[in-house]
């Protein structure tokens, strides 16, 4: 930079809140003195439009190529006085801003003191102005098309509602259909709508959107890039049925592979080709590869054999697709809590001691009992039914510190629908607490405990025993303080929620942040509860912690609406004082690497450089004090221009001996 | 063409880049060609009256190893500048300050106390110690050299003008004086005044060790501790100190060749103000990286603690020329 | 030693020692602002200068300012796990805290030297951490400029 440095400095008396305490002339006369201040003029109100004319014209008359504003806080007008500056031609990062109104008029009583301090603290911004270069906002094309990774409702509805806004949508599921744990619910409080009945329509409307592209048994292989660009290469595992399947069952029948039934929770068989569920969507079957008889028309062929569509194709193979998206949104979901590790409550090992998301099937009219309770046992109904919340939850020393936030509801909505089906029957609830904050659910609850006669006992179980064909519940009332000993012919225990296998693969993909138990941390708990820390990436639904459904998807809508903030620009604009790296210097030691909390800096193989994605750099320059050969600089925040800043506060201290 | 006067001069230095210089090998006959050598007390007998004796300016190259660290370093360097036309600061000690440098800190008598009277191997029951004058029985005076306040750098008392880093300088190193020294002879020209004559980047560069993408480790050990030091990886993930990030290269690595960590005996890359703060800050901003977040203050106090004695680890070369060293100590302060 | 440090504690010894203080932009600048929106008072000794995160410190800009003649050095930031950028506070706490041992193995007296964290919305504590520094920093010997040679 050997051009001559002209630099103008504006002082503002903002009327008397500066001029009070800051001798303005005295301080005028003290900065004239500065070499290369070419302009100083001081204003009642600098950020007026006088104010602003006088920096434009002086920037113009007097050929300033450098600005210094002396007033405010930069975070209260540096927008103002940037933009002045660009109006009047000059590149708007040569201003700097010295604040001599919240940190020195209206914090110091004497005016000597003070006048001297605001003096150093201009002389400060000259200081740092002069080495100041002219910037440009970095400018990033988006690709316009979001990703959503997840098919449950969460990923629905935002994909859903991106779709609607008239921007491309890739849905992927890792399972064979859309759908996820509420295609499993019978009924949702506190409404008791049939679940199927609600999330069907927008399932199909998935299969159907023109902008949505819908990949099932698809699992995301590698995230690169940034916001407005990501790079993701997918996997997607073979089906071995084609779109001919007409799903007349032909090909069930005949397939000799009997196993569990994963969407019934085990508690009904499936063969080894199957359909998730009547509903599911992509309407089409699927072979299970793990159990099928080895994919091989050489040990079986009997499904293709009868399939009169020829749609069962044995020769498929697994697909790899790249695609670039401008979001992503993450809807990986929960899993519940696995119960089988709370050993006094022998889940596993009891029959009739079932987990919630099997009573949830038992319950329902497509479940394996066709929506008759019957025992897992001996297919009796159970004329007593115990429900233990928070199994698993609010519990640190053992298993899970947090509230489920839905198992007070659901435990009290199987307790409602158990008395529905028989009215005489009895339905008892122990509870730490009833936590009942949402719409409507505090009536639900007291629906239930007066209306219903379900029978509410605050405490905790202790132990569950088989005890003849029945089981024994040892427990304790901890309102009437008194051991409680009772026999039931079923407990249901409401499992917590933790994050998914799926939630904690993607995050470690994405590199997201998690909390200890592997949640997707928000990059804000209150204030961003769907951006994530990486920008461009946001989370929707359970995968950064339990919800219900309502709150499901309404944060499902809003990481939506986020992603298409994103989505609706056709370039990205964002702030130039990011990092640099003098390649002369560098020692390709790769310690700022790691130390970028943004994965801003990575090394490339092929150029033997360590090197800057502009794009995710946020500049907050902690790369630049680790560099341990010096050679990385945050753009406008040098080391040289924070050290001549230092210098300007301290002139003239002298050692006093 | 005649040969080129040379004198080495010694300050407070333990001779090793002497050695290092008959470490040459067949080399060295280059130098004998070269060189003639009017000075050089470790190799034959000068004393100082023969360089004395020498025209100011004689001397074509003059080269001085050692820190400054007494009076008699002093003026033996000063009369080196008299004498030479070109002055190299050869080595850790006269580039840096060196080890003998370490001593600068506050710690007034008590050094002097430790070594003479305190440590356990000494018998001292008189309190002998030295003195910079002694009177002899026939009245006469001898006088041993003042300890100067701080042990510098040689440019902290003269104008130099070649730098030859390394504890010692490394053999490729020395081979590189040759060639300049060669050139100098046959054509008249040198490198620009200031030439550090070692690489120019960091000890990275040379390494060859198989560096992670993205680099932590979770303690530090000292090479004794460690179970097995993989001999093809990155030492800092392994956590053992390595200042070689921010180490000037020309070495050759020798050190991490030989599974050791870079101790930092070339002083800082060009950018650097002062090569420990830069490396702890490096070292430190790595230490628990992935782990730190939603750590307390009371646990990262606990993880960094484990560098013992930074002073000692990051300036064990560096200190008379660093940054800090030039800090007042309030200890001072009466 | 402790006892000299005592009885020194009795005597004024600087009457304007000046501190250069780094403020970060996100939780101790906007501290700093409140601190004069609220029109707290703390003593003109504090020289502040912003950056973007405690992270951008260069331990060598900490001792710059002593060698340029500041009595104490103050940096502040966010708290931990407040940081804007994700985990700077950590790397500058861990940083500073070998610097501080660094300094202390030379003889600086630790008062010169403090590292705080202080939210946005702190500015008592923002006015009394400034306060007591400069307090702590008048009962020791003026910080000589440029060094000891």
């Amino acid at each position: 930079m050997s051009e001559e440095k002209r630099i103008g400095v504006f002082i503002c008396r903002c009327g008397r809140n500066i001029a009070h305490t800051v001798d303005i002339d005295k301080a005028i006369e003290e900065i004239k003195k500065k070499h290369d201040v070419a302009f100083i003029e001081e204003n009642m109100y600098m950020c007026s439009d006088p104010g602003q004319n006088l920096l434009k014209e002086a920037i113009h008359s007097k050929d300033l190529n450098r600005v210094v504003v002396a007033a405010c806080s930069r975070d209260m007008h540096e927008p103002t006085f940037m933009s002045a500056t660009k109006e009047a031609d000059l590149n708007p990062y040569l201003l700097e801003m010295a604040n001599i109104r919240e940190q020195v008029s209206w914090v110091h009583e004497n005016k000597e003191d003070a006048t001297n301090k605001a003096v150093k603290i201009i002389e400060s911004a000259i200081e740092r102005v002069k080495m100041n270069t002219p910037l440009t906002a970095l400018e990033i094309p988006v690709t316009q098309k979001a990703l959503v990774i997840g098919g449950g409702i969460a990923g629905i509805q935002s994909a859903l509602d991106i779709a609607d806004s008239g921007y491309d949508v890739t849905l992927i599921e890792k399972a064979s259909s859309i759908g996820g744990h509420m295609s499993q619910l019978a009924e949702t409080f506190p409404t008791l709508d049939c679940s199927q009945c609600i999330l069907t329509p927008k399932m199909v409307a998935v299969s159907h959107h023109p902008k949505i592209e819908l990949l099932t048994c698809a699992e995301v292989e590698v995230v690169d890039g940034f916001v407005g660009n990501f790079k993701v290469r997918i996997r997607k595992n073979p089906r071995y049925v084609t779109e001919m399947c007409n799903m007349c069952n032909d090909c069930v029948e005949v397939c000799p592979v009997v196993v569990h039934d994963e969407y019934n929770m085990g508690l009904s068989p499936r063969k080894a080709i199957y359909i998730a569920f009547p509903q599911a969507v992509p309407a089409y079957y699927v072979i299970d590869p793990k159990t099928c008889l080895g994919i091989d028309p050489l040990i079986c062929s009997k499904c293709a054999e009868v399939c009169e569509q020829d749609a069962v194709d044995f020769d498929m193979r697994g697909e790899i697709m790249e695609d670039t998206f401008g979001a992503i949104i993450v809807a990986t979901g929960y899993e519940p809590y696995p119960i089988e590790s709370i050993g006094e409550y022998g889940y596993g090992l009891i029959p009739d001691v079932i987990s919630g998301l099997e009573f949830e099937r038992l319950l329902s009219a497509n479940g394996p009992t066709a929506g008759v309770i019957r025992r897992p046992s001996d297919g009796k109904e159970p004329e007593t039914v115990v429900f233990i919340h928070c199994t698993g939850s609010r519990d640190p020393a053992k298993h899970l510190p947090y509230c489920s936030k839905i198992c007070c509801m659901y435990a009290t909505k199987h307790a409602l629908q158990f008395k529905h089906l028989n009215h005489n029957a009895t339905a008892i609830n122990f509870y730490i607490d009833v936590r009942t904050a949402g719409k409507d659910y505090e009536e639900f609850y007291k629906r239930a405990a007066e209306e219903e006669r379900v029978i509410y006992i605050r405490g905790k179980v202790s132990e569950l025993l088989q005890d003849g064909n029945r089981i024994l519940i040892r427990g304790v009332n901890t309102i009437a303080g008194e051991g409680v000993e009772l026999h039931a012919d079923m407990v249901v225990l409401a499992n917590g929620l933790i994050p998914s296998e799926g939630t904690k693969e993607i995050s470690s993909i994405l590199k997201l942040s998690c909390d200890s138990i592997g949640f997707i941390k928000e990059a804000h708990p209150k204030l961003k509860p769907v951006e994530t820390a990486i920008s461009g990436v946001f989370v929707a639904g359970t995968a950064s912690g339990p919800k219900d459904i309502p709150e499901t998807v309404s944060n499902a809508s809003a990481a939506a609406a986020k992603a298409i903030t994103i989505l609706s620009h056709k370039t990205l604009e964002r702030p130039p004082q990011i990092a640099e790296i003098e390649q002369t210097t560098c020692g390709k030691c790769h310690t700022c690497i790691h130390v970028c909390p943004y994965g801003a800096i990575y090394y490339d193989s092929t150029s033997n450089k360590v090197l800057i994605r502009e794009a995710l750099c946020e500049g907050c320059g902690s790369c630049a004090a680790a560099c341990p050969s010096g050679s990385i600089e945050l753009k406008n925040s040098t080391y040289r221009s924070i050290s001549a800043s230092i210098k300007a506060l301290l002139k003239g201290e002298e050692m006093a001996q | 063409m005649a040969k080129l006067k040379t004198a080495i001069v010694l300050g407070a230095t333990c001779a090793g880049c002497d050695v290092a210089i008959l470490d040459l090998n067949e080399k060295i006959f280059e130098v004998d060609d070269l060189c003639e050598f009017v000075f050089w007390p470790t190799a034959m007998d000068f004393k100082i009256d023969d360089l004395l004796a020498l025209e100011d300016g004689e001397v074509d190259i003059g080269i001085y190893h050692g820190a400054i660290r007494t009076s008699e370093d002093l003026e033996m360097a000063e009369i080196l500048r008299k004498k030479a036309k070109v002055v190299v600061a050869f080595g850790a000690c006269a580039n840096f300050g060196g080890i003998p440098s370490l001593d600068n800190l506050p710690y007034d008598q008590s050094l002097f106390d430790l070594v003479y009277e305190q440590v356990p191997s000494m018998d001292n029951p008189q309190g002998t110690v030295p003195l910079e004058i002694i009177e002899l029985k026939s009245g006469d005076e001898l006088t041993l050299p003042k300890m100067l306040k701080d042990a510098g750098a040689l440019n902290s008392v003269i104008d130099v003008d070649y730098y030859v880093p390394g504890c010692p300088p490394m053999v490729p190193l020395i081979e590189k004086v040759v060639d300049v020294l060669k050139k100098f002879s046959e054509t008249g020209t040198l490198p620009p005044k200031g030439t550090v004559i070692a690489g120019e980047g960091t000890l990275c560069e040379e390494c060859g060790r198989e560096k992670p993408e993205q680099i932590s480790y979770h303690a530090f050990f000292s090479p004794q501790e460690t179970k097995k030091i993989d001999p093809d990886k990155c030492l800092i993930p392994q956590g053992i100190i390595c200042m070689g990030p921010a180490t000037r290269s020309g070495c050759g690595a020798l050190c991490t060749k030989m599974n050791v960590g870079c101790r930092g005996c070339m002083g800082p890359t060009v950018k650097v103000k002062d090569h420990g703060l830069k490396m702890i800050s490096a070292l430190t901003s790595l230490l628990e990286v992935d782990t730190e977040e939603g750590m307390t203050e009371e646990q990262l106090e606990k993880i960094v603690q484990r560098i013992p004695d930074p002073l000692g680890t990051f300036y064990r070369f560096t200190y008379g020329s660093s940054l800090i060293s030039k800090l007042h100590s309030d200890k001072e302060d009466k | 030693m402790t006892s000299t440090m005592q009885r020194s504690h009795k005597e004024i010894k600087n009457t304007n020692p000046k501190i250069i203080m780094f403020l970060c932009r996100w939780c101790s600048g906007k501290g700093a602002d409140l601190a004069g929106t609220s029109r707290l008072q703390y003593p003109p000794n504090v020289l502040p200068i912003m950056v973007n995160c405690s992270s951008r410190i260069d331990p060598q800009l900490v001792i710059e300012a002593f060698l340029e003649g500041a009595d104490g050095v103050l940096i502040t930031g966010c708290h931990l796990g407040d940081c804007h950028y994700k985990t700077g506070n950590y790397k500058a706490y861990k940083r500073m805290t070998i610097l501080s041992k660094l300094l202390e193995q030379i003889g600086v007296n630790p008062k010169r030297f403090r590292l705080e964290w202080i939210s946005a919305t702190e500015a008592a504590k923002f006015a009394k951490i400034t306060t007591e520094m400069v307090e702590d920093l008048k009962y020791l010997e003026p910080y000589r400029k440029g060094g000891k040679r």
